[in-house]
């Protein structure tokens, strides 16, 4: 038998207290220290969350494209085990995204939704890797499974510079009725933003590394009734 | 050399079986044709918003049929085991892969060349005749690239149990740019813009189009069973 997954290392217990810490910290700069922007007043300070959370989801998918060629490469399921929990926090990211950025808007450009080429990359990114988990729980065994989410990882991330260079070129001769517009930052904003980023970073590898323990626990776990399933 | 012969041979299997029943041209046609009358019954034929929606409702009918047919392309192998019979081929897999793919090509072809003079007749739409080259460039790049990485997603979504519902699901997402690309060059064309208003769509479909058919050369491979 395998021996049991540890979930109590050094490492480990440095990445929960880092993230803590850091979390913590951008919380404090978000709502107690940096300045609220002039026009836009309170609703202003949810861009430390919207930029730090498509920064992650971005990450995420980007680590997913790498473990899926690496995957294709040495039929390691590690690698396996890592896209597929990167590819869900970068869904869960992109799906905050998704949710914080009508808010802001609502608030700031007075629409919730508008067909930005930013907006509309990300939507159309949640969907791709809605279909990346779509494929997964498309097969039962663990290697068909890999192989072929590995295989859409990989064009998925490929496909997403020419959707979005497609998605702006589209915007541009169809002008937005609401412009983007400027958001001129102040250095205490771009010190609270990168704090932000830096936080959201160590929360990805945090989680990134509860999503593995969780995926090691269930192949243990069917391990152990297969195992149970054959003494009787 | 090899390799055309190995083509040409897999896309003349996939006709012959196909023209012996017509299974599935026949069924891509009449849905083409249905897709149209169901716009007549959503858009007012009569109405000056046809003009407008006019390429969209031409690319949808493309995209939705050629779905149709792609769903067959791998699934159909699966009869007898005939894709063990395809991989054990002396040929590189890209081979089955390109032989497959202009095959759904050729039919997604036929129903374009049918359906188009239907959709200007049915919506007393004039195509003006010297656009004729540029929208027979343009819907031969969106097609072409729909093809290739439809063919592509459908080898891997032939695997799954539910493949028919899986393919459009997983499809849809990474054809963003080619519907994109497609309507808006061919609005463009259609409104008789200036060439330079359309040829960046071209290159947008033809950068897609390069990029879908140079990766099957190294990911096919893995979506192929044994």
């Amino acid at each position: 038998m395998k021996e049991p997954v540890d979930t109590s290392s050094p490492a480990d217990r440095a990445l929960e207290w880092g993230t803590f810490l850091a979390v913590a910290a951008a919380l404090y700069l978000i709502f107690m220290w940096v300045p609220n922007e002039k026009i836009q007043g309170p609703v202003s300070k949810i861009i430390y969350f919207h930029i730090a959370s498509a920064w992650l989801a971005f990450f995420a998918f980007f680590i997913v494209m790498i473990c899926s060629i690496l995957y294709l490469k040495t039929k390691d399921l590690k690698w396996d085990i890592i896209s597929y929990a990167s590819a869900e926090i970068g869904i869960l990211f992109t799906t905050i995204v998704l949710v914080t950025g009508p808010i802001w808007g609502r608030a700031s450009w007075n629409a919730w939704w508008t067909w930005d080429h930013r907006l509309t990359t990300t939507l159309i990114l949640w969907f791709i890797y809605i279909a990346y988990l779509m494929i997964r729980s498309a097969f039962n065994e663990e290697e068909k499974k890999a192989r072929f989410s590995a295989v859409f990882g990989i064009i998925g991330f490929v496909d997403v510079p020419i959707i979005w260079m497609s998605i702006r070129w589209w915007r541009t001769i169809h002008p937005n009725i609401v412009s983007a517009g400027g958001f001129a930052m102040d250095p205490s904003m771009v010190q609270t933003l990168l704090v932000s980023l830096g936080a959201f970073t160590l929360l990805y590898f945090y989680l990134l590394r509860k999503g593995i323990l969780i995926q090691k626990m269930r192949s243990e776990f069917e391990l152990l009734k297969q195992e149970l399933g054959t003494n009787r | 050399m090899h390799m055309l012969t190995g083509i040409k041979a897999i896309v003349q299997k996939d006709l012959a079986a196909e023209f012996r029943t017509r299974e599935l041209l026949s069924s891509m046609l009449v849905f083409a044709v249905l897709t149209i009358i169901v716009f007549v019954f959503a858009f007012d034929p009569t109405k000056a918003v046809i003009r407008q929606v006019f390429p969209g409702m031409v690319w949808v009918c493309f995209i939705f049929t050629g779905v149709l047919g792609l769903n067959r392309s791998f699934v159909s192998e699966k009869t007898n085991d005939c894709i063990t019979g395809l991989i054990l081929c002396p040929v590189d897999r890209s081979v089955i892969y390109f032989g497959k793919m202009a095959a759904n090509l050729i039919y997604v072809s036929i129903v374009e060349i049918v359906t188009l003079p239907l959709f200007a007749v049915l919506f007393n739409y004039r195509i003006p005749l010297q656009t004729a080259p540029a929208l027979v460039l343009v819907i031969f790049l969106g097609t072409l690239g729909f093809t290739a990485v439809g063919t592509f997603l459908a080898a891997l979504s032939s695997n799954a149990r539910s493949s028919e519902v899986l393919l459009p699901v997983i499809l849809f997402p990474v054809t963003v740019p080619v519907v994109l690309g497609a309507v808006q060059a061919t609005a463009a064309i259609l409104s008789g813009a200036q060439t330079a208003e359309w040829l960046s769509w071209v290159k947008i479909l033809g950068a897609f189009d390069a990029v879908f058919l140079v990766i099957p050369f190294v990911l096919f491979e893995y979506v192929l069973d044994m």
